[in-house]
C-alpha cells in the first residue's frame, strides 16, 4: 500500500491543482492576518471559510482523482498487489496531499506572524486538526461514491449533492425541526443532530474552543456543557474519527467486490 | 496443470456472460482463446486475473484457488487488451514504476531495443501512437519472468516488423517452458502460434483441441474456414 501511496502522493504533489490549493490557503492566511491583525479573529474567519471549503475541495478532488486514475488502477489490478491496498493507497495519497496543502498553506503565514507567541496556538491547531479530519472524511466519502458509480457524471453529481446536503441542507432541516418542535425539550436532539454531521460538529468544536459560546444563548450553554468538557471533546474527536473510518471501510468493502 | 477452471459463472447485471466454463490449461503450451465478439473471452481472462469476481465456480492457478488471493499474480504476466496507461507519465517512469511495484527482476533493456523504443523513453504516454503504446505494453508484459503469460489481443496496432518480433518473443518464451494464453481475432496469427484452441461461444467452451482436430471435425482444409464453420456443425 505504501508504494501506491507514494506514487499517488507524488503524482498529486506534481499536479498544478495542489499548488493552486496551497497558494489559496497561503494567500488567505496572509490576507486575514494582515487585515485582522489578531490571530484569534483570523482563526474565526478562517473557520468559516474552511468548514465549507474543505469538504467541497475534498469531495471534488476525490471524485476527480478516482476517475482520472482509472487507467492506472486497471494497470495495477493485474499486478500482484492486494486490491484494497490499491484503493487505500490512492485514498491516503489524495487526502494526505490535500492535508499537506492545508497545513503548510495556513501554517506558514501564522508561524511567520508569530503564532508561537500568541495564546491562539491551541485554537489554531484545533482548526488544522478538524480541517485534516474533514479532508479525510470527504475524500473518503467521494471515493466510495466514485467506486460505486461507473458513470462519471453521476458520480460527480452524487458527490456534490452529498456535500450540499451536509454543508447546507442539513442545517436548514435542523433549524426547521427546532422551530417545528420548539414546544419540546430539544437539548439532546440538537446535541445528537450536531454530532451526526461532521461539518456541524467541527464548527461547534472550534466555536466552543474560541469561547464565544455566549453568543449562542441557552443552546450554547448546553453545548458548552457537553462539548466544552474534556469528555465532550474526546467524544467529538471519536465521532470525527468514526466518520473517517466508516468511508474507509466502505471503500474496502466496495473494492473487494467490484469488477474491472 | 497450470490453470483449472470449474463451472465458472459470471453475470453483469442481466447479461449472463459466462455460463459454466470448465477448462484446464496444461503447462508448456500455447493456447488460443477464440470466440465471436461478446463470447466472454476477456471476462474469462479477467476472472483468472482476479479483476472480475465470478458469481459461481472455482479457478485455481498453479494448484492454488485464487479466491481472495493476490500473490499468485506474481506468477502471471498480463497484456491488457487496450493499453490504458496513465497519460501524464513518461515511458521510462512507467517501466520503472511497474518494476518497483512488482518487486521482481526485469529485463526491459533488451526488449526496448528489440521494439525500437529508445526514442520514446522520455515521452509522455499520452503523446504516443496506438502501435507504440502497444509496444510499451508488450515490454511491460514480457520484461518479467513468470511461468504464465496471458495476452489479450497482442497484435493490435503493431506494424509487420513488430509483429514478427512479437512472434519470435512468444516462441522464445514457449521454448523456455512457459504457458501462454492468447486471445486474437487474427486467424493467421493464431494458426501460426497456437498448439491448442479453446473456442468460447455464448459463455461456454464450445470446442477444445488442437488445430488438426478442429480441421478434422469441421471437415475443412483451411483454419480460418474451420473456425467460421465451427458453429454450424454440432460436435462439442
Amino acid at each position: 500500500m505504501l508504494k501506491i501511496l507514494k506514487y499517488s502522493f507524488y503524482d498529486l504533489i506534481r499536479s498544478r491543482w495542489s499548488y493552486v490549493y496551497f497558494l489559496f490557503y497561503l494567500t488567505l492566511g496572509f490576507v486575514l492576518l494582515f487585515l485582522n491583525n489578531d490571530v484569534s479573529k483570523a482563526v474565526i474567519t478562517l473557520m468559516n471559510v474552511i468548514i465549507v471549503l474543505i469538504p467541497l475541495i475534498g469531495t471534488i478532488f476525490g471524485v476527480m482523482y478516482y476517475y482520472n486514475s482509472k487507467e492506472f488502477t486497471e494497470l495495477l489490478l493485474a499486478q500482484p498487489i492486494k486490491r484494497s491496498s490499491i484503493f487505500l493507497g490512492q485514498y491516503f495519497g489524495v487526502a494526505g496531499s490535500l492535508t499537506l496543502s492545508l497545513v503548510l498553506g495556513l501554517g506558514i503565514p501564522f508561524v511567520l506572524y508569530g503564532l508561537y507567541r500568541s495564546n491562539a496556538i491551541f485554537d489554531f491547531t484545533l482548526l488544522l486538526v478538524t480541517g485534516a479530519f474533514l479532508t479525510f472524511i470527504f475524500v473518503g466519502l467521494s471515493f466510495v461514491i466514485a467506486i460505486s458509480n461507473e458513470n462519471k457524471i453521476k458520480g460527480f453529481g452524487y458527490a456534490v449533492l452529498l456535500w450540499l446536503f451536509l454543508a447546507v441542507v442539513y442545517d436548514g432541516l435542523f433549524l426547521m425541526s427546532l422551530i417545528v418542535f420548539e414546544e419540546y425539550p430539544l437539548d439532546t436532539f440538537s446535541l445528537v443532530a450536531t454530532a451526526l454531521n461532521p461539518i456541524d460538529l467541527s464548527r461547534i468544536l472550534i466555536l466552543l474552543k474560541l469561547d464565544i459560546s455566549a453568543l449562542l444563548g441557552y443552546t450554547g450553554a448546553i453545548f458548552k456543557k457537553f462539548f466544552g468538557t474534556d469528555l465532550g471533546f474526546v467524544v467529538s474527536m471519536a465521532i470525527l474519527l468514526l466518520w473517517t473510518v466508516l468511508p474507509i471501510l466502505g471503500l474496502r468493502y466496495k473494492a473487494k467486490r467490484k469488477d474491472f | 496443470m497450470i490453470i483449472e477452471i470449474n463451472n465458472l459463472h459470471k453475470k453483469f447485471g442481466k447479461n449472463q456472460v459466462l455460463k459454466g466454463v470448465d477448462l484446464t490449461i496444461e503447462e508448456g503450451l500455447i493456447y488460443a482463446v477464440l470466440g465471436p465478439n461478446g463470447s466472454g473471452k476477456t471476462t474469462l481472462i479477467k476472472s483468472i486475473l482476479g479483476m472480475v469476481i465470478p458469481n459461481k465456480g472455482q479457478i485455481s492457478v498453479l494448484g492454488e484457488p485464487i479466491k481472495k488471493g493476490w500473490k499468485y499474480r506474481k506468477k502471471i504476466d498480463y497484456l491488457p487488451q487496450i493499453a490504458n496507461f496513465p497519460p501524464n507519465i513518461k515511458v521510462k517512469e512507467l517501466i520503472h514504476m511497474i518494476k518497483d511495484l512488482r518487486n521482481s527482476p526485469a529485463a526491459e533493456e533488451e526488449l526496448i531495443t528489440v521494439f525500437g523504443l529508445e526514442p520514446f523513453l522520455n515521452k509522455k504516454l499520452s503523446t504516443l501512437s496506438g502501435g507504440t503504446k502497444q509496444k510499451v505494453n508488450i515490454v511491460l508484459t514480457f520484461m518479467f519472468d513468470s511461468p504464465l503469460i496471458i495476452l489479450d489481443e497482442p497484435t493490435t496496432g503493431l506494424d509487420p516488423k513488430a509483429l514478427i518480433r512479437l512472434k519470435e518473443l512468444i516462441q522464445k518464451e514457449r521454448a523456455r517452458g512457459k504457458t501462454i494464453l492468447i486471445t486474437s481475432h487474427i486467424m493467421q496469427f493464431v494458426e501460426e502460434m497456437a498448439n491448442e484452441i479453446v473456442y468460447l461461444l455464448e459463455g461456454e467452451v464450445y470446442f477444445k483441441g488442437s488445430i488438426a482436430q478442429l480441421l478434422g471435425q469441421t471437415e475443412q482444409t483451411d483454419f480460418e474456414h474451420a473456425i467460421a464453420a465451427i458453429t454450424t456443425h454440432n460436435h462439442a
